[in-house]
C-alpha cells in the first residue's frame, strides 16, 4: 500500500476557548480528489489550513506524505519545526485562496516565477519557460505582463493556480476558490481544476460547488460542527445522504 | 443633420454652464493682495535685494548649503535604515527583540531633538572614553570620546538616531497596511519570514511609506538647522555668521529662505516620481508625469481646433 498523502488522526483545533475542530479523522490517497462540503463555520477551511501548518493543531496527529505536519517526533516527544523546515514542507504543497492573494506589485508572470526563483533557486530562464507554459495551460497566455488589478477575478484565480503549480506541488489545497467570483467566471476556474484532477493531481477542495464535487471528486466529505459527519463517493454522500445533517445541508444548497 | 440624428439618436446636450461669480470675486481680491505684496517686496528698503543678490552665491553660504545637504542625506539614509530595522524588530515574534525596538522608539521620540543634539555634543562629559574588552573586566583598546565623536559626528548621531525612531513608526505602519493574505500566500509558497518581508511585504508597504518619508526628508532639511546651536556651519549658521558682522539680518535670512525653498522644491519633484514607481500595479492607471500631461493637453487642444 502506498503512503497516504494526507492522514488526519483525531485532529483538534481551538481558537482560544472556541474549539473549531473536534477530532477529525480523514485520509487522502495519492491522486485522489477530495471535496470538503459543509456550511460556513463547520471548520472545513480551518482544517485545510492545518494541512500546510498555516494553523497549528492542538491535539491529534496530522501527516502529509507520511511526515508529521509542523513537528518532529523524537521518542514520545514532539519538537516544533523551525521556520526553515516548516517553509520547506509548505513548498511541496500548493494552496489557492478564496481571495486569490496574488502579489499586486508583480505581473502575472512575476507572480508565478517568484517562488521557484526565490525558494528553490531554480535558474530564471527555465522558470520563465515553465511560467509561460503554465499561463497557457490556464488559458491566459496573453496576460503574462498584466498586473493583477488589470485582470478579472476569474483570471486572477487562474494565475493563482498557475503560481501554485509552478512549485510542482505533490498536493493542492483549494480554499473556496470560486466563492469570491462572479457567477459567469466560475466556469473557467472550475475547468482548470477539472484538467488538473484529470492529470492525476492530489487535490483537497473546500467548495460550495456541489456540481463540481459530484462530477470530479473521488471522495466527498461532509463536515458540520467541527466533525466529519459523512464521507464517501459522491454517488453516496450527495445522491443518497444517510445523515440528517447532510440531507438538511444538501436540500439548502441544491 | 448628422447620420445619428436621422437614425433617431437625440441631439448631444449643449447646456449653459452654471456661472460662478464667487470665483471671480475671490480672484480679484487675491490679485490685489498679491500685487500689494509684490510691490512691498520691491520697494521695502529693509529687504535690500542687492545684498541678497550679493550673498546668495557667496562661498560661505554655498558651503553652508552643502553642509545642510550632507547632513540631510546622511542622517536620512542612516535614519531610514535604522527605522526599517527597528520596525521589523518591533514586529518580530521574539519578545526581547521587539522590546529593544520599543524602548529605542520610546526614548528617541520622547525627548526633544534639540536636547539630543546638545547631549551628543556634550557626551564626553558623561562618557569619558570608549573601550573594547571583557565586560566589567580588562580592556584591550580605549579611545577618548572627544576624539571619537567629532562635532560633525555628534550632529549626525543626534539627527539620525532621532530620525530612525520616527521612521520606524512610518515603516511599521506601512508593513501593517499590507493585507495578511499576502503574507499567507507567500508563506504557503514556502517563503521564509525575512524573504516574505523583503520580496512581498516591504515593496507593497512602500506605497504607504514613501509620502510620509518625503515629509520627513523635508523636515530634516529644516531641522538640521538646529545643529547650528552646537556651532556647525550649515545654511542657517552661515547666514548668521554673516549678519552678525554686517547686521543685514533680514536680507541674509531671505538668502537662507530662498535656498531652503529651492531644496525642498527639488525634493517634491523627486517624490512624485518615486511615488509613481511604487504605485505600479496598485491602480489600473499610473499617474501621468507633467510632460505626459502637457502632451495630452496639446493633443486635445489641436483636436478641438480640428473639429471646429
Amino acid at each position: 500500500m502506498s503512503t497516504l498523502m494526507v492522514d488526519a488522526q483525531r485532529v483538534h483545533k481551538s481558537f482560544g476557548a472556541n474549539e473549531v475542530l473536534k477530532g477529525i479523522d480523514f485520509q487522502v490517497q495519492p491522486g485522489q480528489v477530495v471535496c470538503l462540503l459543509g456550511r460556513s463555520g463547520s471548520g472545513k477551511s480551518t482544517f485545510l489550513r492545518c494541512i500546510n501548518h498555516l494553523e497549528k493543531i492542538n491535539a491529534g496527529r496530522l501527516f502529509v506524505d507520511g511526515e508529521l505536519v509542523g513537528y518532529r517526533q523524537q521518542g514520545d516527544k514532539l519538537h516544533e519545526l523551525s521556520d526553515k523546515d516548516v517553509a520547506k514542507k509548505r513548498a511541496e504543497i500548493g494552496m489557492v485562496f478564496q481571495h486569490f492573494n496574488l502579489f499586486p506589485h508583480m505581473t502575472a508572470l512575476g507572480n508565478i516565477m517568484e517562488a521557484p526563483c526565490m525558494v528553490k533557486n531554480e535558474p530564471k530562464p527555465e522558470v520563465r519557460q515553465r511560467a509561460v507554459e503554465l499561463l497557457a495551460k490556464v488559458g491566459l497566455a496573453d496576460k503574462a505582463r498584466s498586473y493583477p488589478r488589470q485582470l478579472s477575478g476569474g483570471q486572477q484565480q487562474r494565475v493563482a493556480i498557475a503560481r501554485a503549480l509552478a512549485m510542482r506541488p505533490k498536493l493542492m489545497l483549494f480554499d473556496e476558490p470560486t466563492s469570491a467570483l462572479d457567477p459567469e467566471l466560475v466556469g473557467d476556474v472550475l475547468a482548470v481544476m477539472k484538467d488538473l484532477a484529470r492529470e492525476g493531481m492530489t487535490m483537497i477542495v473546500v467548495t460550495h460547488e456541489i456540481g463540481f464535487a459530484r462530477e470530479v471528486a473521488d471522495t466527498v466529505v461532509f463536515m458540520d460542527g467541527g466533525v466529519v459527519v459523512e464521507q464517501g463517493p459522491p454517488s453516496d454522500v450527495i445522491a443518497n445522504p444517510r445523515h440528517e445533517r447532510t440531507k438538511a445541508f444538501l436540500s439548502q444548497v441544491l | 443633420m448628422t447620420d445619428a440624428d436621422t437614425e433617431g439618436r437625440p441631439e448631444n446636450i449643449r447646456a449653459v454652464p452654471v456661472r460662478h461669480p464667487g470665483r471671480w470675486v475671490a480672484l480679484a481680491v487675491i490679485a490685489v493682495l498679491a500685487a500689494m505684496f509684490v510691490h512691498m517686496l520691491f520697494t521695502n528698503k529693509n529687504l535690500n535685494w542687492p545684498i541678497v543678490h550679493k550673498y546668495l552665491f557667496s562661498e560661505i553660504i554655498l558651503r553652508g548649503v552643502w553642509m545642510t545637504i550632507k547632513l540631510t542625506i546622511l542622517s536620512m539614509a542612516i535614519g531610514i535604515i535604522l527605522g526599517s530595522i527597528a520596525a521589523v524588530m518591533r514586529l518580530s515574534p521574539n519578545p526581547v527583540v521587539s522590546s529593544v525596538a520599543w524602548i529605542y522608539v520610546w526614548f528617541f521620540r520622547g525627548t526633544p531633538l534639540l536636547v539630543q543634539i546638545i547631549f551628543w555634543f556634550a557626551i564626553s562629559q558623561f562618557i569619558k572614553a570608549v573601550s573594547l574588552g571583557v565586560p566589567f573586566g580588562p580592556q584591550f583598546w580605549s579611545e577618548d570620546t572627544n576624539h571619537l565623536i567629532s562635532l560633525f559626528t555628534s550632529a549626525l548621531l543626534a539627527l539620525s538616531l532621532n530620525e530612525g525612531a520616527y521612521m520606524s513608526e512610518i515603516v511599521r505602519a506601512g508593513i501593517l497596511s499590507v493585507d495578511e493574505g499576502q503574507t499567507e500566500a507567500a508563506a504557503a509558497l514556502g517563503m521564509r519570514r525575512l524573504q516574505v518581508m523583503r520580496r512581498v511585504v516591504l515593496p507593497q508597504a512602500m506605497r504607504v511609506i514613501v509620502p510620509p518619508t518625503g515629509n520627513e526628508i523635508n523636515n530634516m532639511l529644516k531641522s538640521s538647522s538646529l545643529v547650528s546651536t552646537i556651532g556647525i556651519f550649515e545654511l542657517l549658521r552661515s547666514a548668521q555668521a554673516i549678519y552678525n558682522s554686517n547686521y543685514k539680518t533680514i536680507p541674509l535670512l531671505i538668502v537662507a529662505i530662498i535656498w531652503y525653498l529651492a531644496m525642498t522644491s527639488v525634493l517634491q519633484v523627486g517624490q512624485f516620481y518615486i511615488e509613481r514607481y511604487y504605485g505600479r500595479g496598485s491602480s489600473r492607471t499610473v499617474a501621468l508625469t507633467p510632460l505626459q500631461r502637457a502632451k495630452i493637453a496639446l493633443a486635445v487642444g489641436s483636436n478641438r481646433a480640428g473639429t471646429r
